[in-house]
């Protein structure tokens, strides 16, 4: 366990001294902010509140922004370090394998959840501070749109170290990391689309999407987001789409939970059978 | 683990990427307190050997014990906390200082980071340079420090890959004389090196590799034996004296004309002690005598061009 917070920590310390962590904290605040003032701007009184609209349009955001951060972040972890020489001489140190992986994936999560919190956290505390009055329930919605998306960069961190413990070559790691991005976050809603238009209903019923839908973290992410509260789906318009959707919150967070899971598991399987 | 048991233990170790061998089939063993050289050419399998002896690659023949152990099972973990490593070539993140790399790789191995000014102090790194960043840092100054971190936690065996690569030669100097002292206190050391000169007077035993393979193993004094090189005895004579030489000629072994008036005589080994007998009976006009033993560089030329020959 000590030795898991020692690495996580070296990770976090190096983020914080090559400005990683500054800079995705700065952007994600000022994108924050941007879309909260422009957000609240159009609201007026149809009875949604300017909570809602950051939540919506920030989640819209945090699909394509935070994917990208938390790969940039990642594809290097591994692959990287056996390319400088610094793994040998950790690995020649007395710790299990797993530990360096577990230990380095706790350190970027990490850099991700700062930079969530506080970049996002800005946006709530520049509402609480306006004079509109928030409901709670905008709040826990607001919370949950935050805790979801340090979820969703720990998912696409953990599919960054699958990419960098694959392969010899750091380039083809970052090539591994921008197909990623694009076929999860570009592409697979597209080709869903597709696919159900061209379908007609014959084989792809409502079920199988929903399910198709799980099989994708920022799908889940979106999900759990836009249907998780009936505020926030009365602005997105996607009120009726939690009806059919039939997921639980509890079931969108866990399918991203075990997209964490399953891609550092297995890297961590491939990590301790490579031979350094 | 009883004194008696050997540090390291290997028994026919192979190791194979793809359909290349890069460790085939060596046997060796380590005992406490030994310092051992390992020479070779680049790719000859000494960094390979190492690796396997730390568990980052796993064998693909034979048997291997470190401190008792088998490196690459779960039980070598824990024996990675005795050993110490320094790298061929060192990295750091240039972004730390010296201070705070030293004090993270204490923490992994569970030694107290109190005693870490005294290390870097013993290893020569000045208190204004260890508060600065490592991407600061000459190459001797990184080589320093690397050595600092296989030095943690006392280790009991000790691998040093080409140590001295980079080293001005007073720093090799006090490089050596650490070593030395952790031998004499029971530490096991295996130093990997092709700067073969520096390793006479410091290695117990020497271990010539080549392709992977064991070619010849034992004391300076050994392989001397083993190689049966030529002994050259050194003469300086005065100018225009050709009569010496032709006396000489009458010596027995080989006769070589070297710059500056020098004849060198060749000689075996076994005949030297004679050869300088018979020297000093005739009345030649010597005004200096070297006798030049084969160096280790000599044995090893020797030792592949046998190989290369079999």
């Amino acid at each position: 366990m000590n030795t898991l917070l020692i690495i996580a920590a070296k990770e976090l310390r190096d983020g914080l001294r090559n400005r990683w962590v500054v800079a995705t904290t700065l952007l994600m605040a000022s994108l924050a902010l941007t879309l909260t003032f422009l957000g609240s701007a159009p609201t007026g009184t149809v009875g949604v509140g300017p909570l809602e609209v950051t939540v919506v349009s920030l989640s819209s955001l945090t699909i394509f922004l935070l994917p990208l951060i938390a790969l940039l972040l990642s594809f290097d972890a591994v692959v990287g370090e056996i390319d400088r020489g610094t793994m040998t001489l950790l690995l020649s140190y007395p710790l299990a394998r797993w530990q360096v992986l577990l230990g380095k994936f706790l350190g970027h999560t990490a850099i991700v959840a700062i930079a969530t919190v506080l970049g996002y956290g800005a946006a709530g505390a520049a509402l609480a501070l306006g004079e509109v009055e928030i409901a709670a329930e905008s709040w826990q919605a607001f919370a949950a749109m935050i805790g979801s998306s340090v979820l969703l960069g720990a998912a696409f961190t953990a599919l960054g170290y699958l990419a960098s413990t694959l392969v010899r070559d750091r380039g083809t790691a970052a090539g591994i990391a921008v197909a990623i991005w694009l076929g999860f976050v570009l592409l697979y809603d597209m080709g869903l689309l597709g696919l159900v238009v061209a379908d007609e209903g014959r084989t792809l019923t409502a079920e199988v999407v929903n399910w198709l839908l799980l099989a994708n973290p920022a799908d889940a992410y979106r999900l759990f987001n836009l249907t998780g509260f009936d505020g926030v789906g009365r602005v997105a318009g996607t009120g009726g789409l939690a009806a059919t959707a039939g997921f639980t919150a509890g079931t969108l967070l866990a399918a991203l939970a075990a997209w964490v899971a399953a891609p550092l598991a297995l890297a961590a399987v491939l990590f301790s059978r490579r031979q350094i | 683990m009883t004194a008696t048991t050997p540090t390291v233990d290997a028994a026919g170790v192979s190791k194979r990427y793809g359909d290349r061998y890069a460790v085939r089939g060596v046997d060796l063993t380590l005992g406490a307190g030994e310092c051992v050289a390992l020479v070779g050419h680049n790719g000859a399998g000494k960094s390979s050997l190492i690796k396997l002896m730390l568990g980052l690659t796993t064998l693909t023949e034979g048997t291997l014990r470190v401190l008792g152990h088998d490196p690459s099972g779960r039980a070598g973990t824990a024996m990675r906390r005795r050993i110490g490593f320094l790298p061929e070539t060192i990295a750091f993140n240039p972004s730390m200082t010296g201070r705070e790399c030293l004090d993270f790789y204490a923490r992994l191995k569970g030694a107290p980071p109190a005693g870490n000014p005294a290390l870097l102090e013993r290893v020569g790194l000045e208190p204004e340079a260890v508060r600065r960043r490592i991407g600061t840092y000459s190459k001797g100054m990184r080589q320093r420090l690397g050595l600092a971190q296989a030095l943690l936690g006392e280790p009991r065996l000790l691998f040093l890959d080409e140590p001295t690569t980079g080293l001005d030669p007073a720093l090799r100097q006090s490089f050596y004389d650490i070593v030395r002292g952790l031998r004499d206190a029971g530490t096991t050391v295996l130093l990997c090196s092709h700067a073969l000169t520096e390793l006479e007077g410091q290695a117990d035993r020497v271990i010539v590799m080549n392709r992977g393979r064991k070619v010849a193993e034992g004391s300076l004094a050994t392989l001397r034996t083993l190689a049966q090189l030529p002994v050259r005895i050194r003469l300086t004579l005065p100018d225009g004296s050709t009569d010496a030489v032709e006396a000489l000629a009458g010596l027995g072994g080989s006769l070589t004309r070297l710059a500056g008036g020098v004849v060198e005589l060749a000689c075996a080994n076994d005949d030297k002690v004679g050869m300088v007998r018979r020297l000093a009976c005739r009345d030649l006009p010597v005004q200096d005598i070297e006798i030049v033993q084969p160096s280790l560089d000599e044995m090893y030329a020797h030792f592949l061009r046998r190989e290369a020959a079999e």
